[in-house]
């Protein structure tokens, strides 16, 4: 932990889905080069909470600030351009674009991306594919894709929604390296997470969210001492 | 079954000479290249905008009259109007977008369609109150007069410019929406508008060029158009419901689906003419009917 101030800062973040309320007050912090996962039931306003941040949904108040720039002024289209990316929970991998096509679609918003060569070293099934639809390669891949388009743009923040939901747990396995290998070149990752297990690998600290509010927050030092509460919120 | 029948000097097919069959032919290839001119624009707005621009057809004719009068008014030419006339209608699609149907993309669909529409009719109403309805001609330019003895059948050279300036134009728009990186941000755009712009590209800016793009395509067909139709304030109209029909056939929002059908339906069309004129008009609506019965997402169109 450090004194400077965090990278992304959120606070009494309230968002609305129409007449639904869905976000009642999100406050969180995440310091450049940390990551931070949220933990909570299906529901609890987790992705909402990622989707407010980003800026897909506009229904939103409170405040963001991500790199001293306030990002709730700014149109949606200029929010990656500071520097933020998002993986979504449904991977939104593009079924009439090529492999190649949804790798370089994101546009490239700063210096020290990694190259699509440097890409396709770390993830050789996507270079023998890379001519396919995007939606043709598995669950895995897509996921890879997803991730690895990300680390071509040069984004210092990367808001993970559910990376490893409903697959094996061989690729389970791989996506924790590939987080790993990701926070050693210095990302900064907010992970949205079920699987707490999974996530206390990658993660140095944990927000524990319910009814559309953080209720805990704590780092990963303290699981142990946080089961009780962990089972109680989760349910698990 | 006699297919080849020699009757005196003159060749048959079907019984019917071989020059009116392939003259019939090729009217319906020409109507075809714009149907496919036509339909392209609509599904590329549809695909991206979810508009259904009722105005395509006067966007059209807006096309056909901005080449009449910068040739009436200014002296401008065929060939300075080719470039021109999109060009403006484009520009003022990019106006339309900008200044009224960018305020309707977020509710019910159904106000774009309407906003469309009385678009139209406020286009053709302004050129009618001005040129009335009979139409105006406009020459051939002169590079392109006279025509040439294919041996089998005589071509007006205009037409056979119409039938490959048609084909150049629709494979470019091809080939820009499925192998450029505009393209791919376009294709992108269709599915998934949000995440699209949430990874920084420009959404609302894609959304104006695409209609700007669609509205100039219909200008360039205008201008095509002038010195076979004539140039009059319904022609836009008289072609919109056909080309409707094409998109539909082809599947919404499909553009390759759009281009071939629009070929497909203009020839079916001849070839109607050919054998039972009577139902020239009505084949493209029978088909429409079959097409939605059997496959409702349209031939090239994914089940949704």
């Amino acid at each position: 932990m450090t004194d400077a101030a965090p990278l992304l800062a959120v606070r009494d973040l309230n968002a609305w889905y129409g007449e639904s309320h869905a976000l009642h007050g999100v406050d969180l912090e995440v310091f450049a080069g940390e990551t931070a996962t949220l933990l909570g039931r299906n529901g609890v306003g987790k992705t909402t909470t990622l989707r407010a941040i980003i800026g897909l949904i506009r229904q939103r108040t409170g405040q963001i600030f991500f790199d001293g720039k306030d990002l709730m002024r700014l149109p949606l289209h200029r929010t990656a351009q500071q520097g933020i990316g998002l993986v979504p929970e449904e991977r939104g991998i593009f079924a009439t674009l090529t492999v190649d096509e949804n790798l370089v679609l994101p546009p490239i918003v700063a210096e020290g991306g990694m190259s699509v060569e440097e890409i396709f070293d770390l993830f050789p099934n996507l270079k023998e594919r890379r001519n396919s639809p995007g939606t043709r390669l598995s669950g895995g891949e897509q996921q890879m894709l997803a991730i690895a388009r990300m680390l071509r743009t040069g984004v210092k923040m990367l808001l993970l929604d559910e990376p490893t939901e409903g697959l094996a747990p061989v690729i389970v396995q791989r996506i924790g390296d590939l987080l790993a290998t990701m926070k050693k070149r210095g990302m900064t990752i907010l992970l949205v997470e079920q699987n707490f297990r999974f996530a206390s690998r990658v993660t140095d600290r944990f927000y524990l969210m319910e009814h559309g509010k953080v209720v805990a927050a704590f780092p990963v030092g303290e699981l142990p001492d946080r089961m009780t509460l962990l089972h109680e919120v989760l349910g698990v | 079954m006699k297919c080849w029948v020699y009757d005196g000097a003159m060749t048959m097919i079907f019984g019917i000479p071989v020059q009116a069959f392939l003259g019939q032919l090729l009217v319906g290839l020409i109507n075809g290249s714009f149907y496919a001119m036509l339909s392209l624009g609509l599904a590329v707005i549809f695909g991206l905008l979810r508009v259904i621009n009722f105005a395509h057809g006067a966007l059209y004719m807006l096309g056909a009259f901005i080449g009449y009068l910068l040739l009436t008014r200014f002296g401008i030419g065929y060939w300075p109007a080719l470039i021109l006339s999109p060009l403006i209608v484009g520009g003022f699609g990019v106006v339309v977008e900008r200044l009224a149907l960018s305020r309707l993309y977020d509710i019910d669909p159904l106000y774009g369609l309407l906003f469309t529409f009385g678009l139209a009719l406020v286009l053709e109403g302004v050129f009618r109150y001005y040129y009335g309805v009979s139409g105006s001609p406009y020459s051939v330019p002169p590079l392109l007069s006279g025509g040439t003895n294919l041996g089998f059948m005589f071509l007006p050279n205009y037409r056979g410019w119409v039938v490959v300036a048609s084909m150049i134009v629709c494979f470019g728009t091809w080939a820009l929406i499925e192998k450029t990186r505009l393209g791919s941000y376009l294709r992108a755009a269709t599915e998934n508008p949000g995440l699209v712009q949430a990874f920084g590209v420009n959404v609302p800016l894609l959304l104006t060029l695409t209609y700007g793009l669609g509205a100039a395509l219909a200008g360039l067909a205008g201008v095509l158009a002038a010195p076979i139709y004539q140039v009059s304030p319904l022609m836009g109209s008289d072609l919109i419901i056909v080309v409707f029909a094409v998109v539909v056939v082809g599947g919404m929002g499909s553009i390759l689906g759009a281009i071939v059908t629009g070929y497909m339906l203009g020839l079916a069309e001849g070839l109607t003419k050919v054998f039972y004129p009577e139902a020239s008009n009505l084949v493209v609506f029978v088909i429409m009917a079959i097409v939605l019965l059997v496959r409702p997402a349209g031939l090239f169109g994914r089940d949704a």
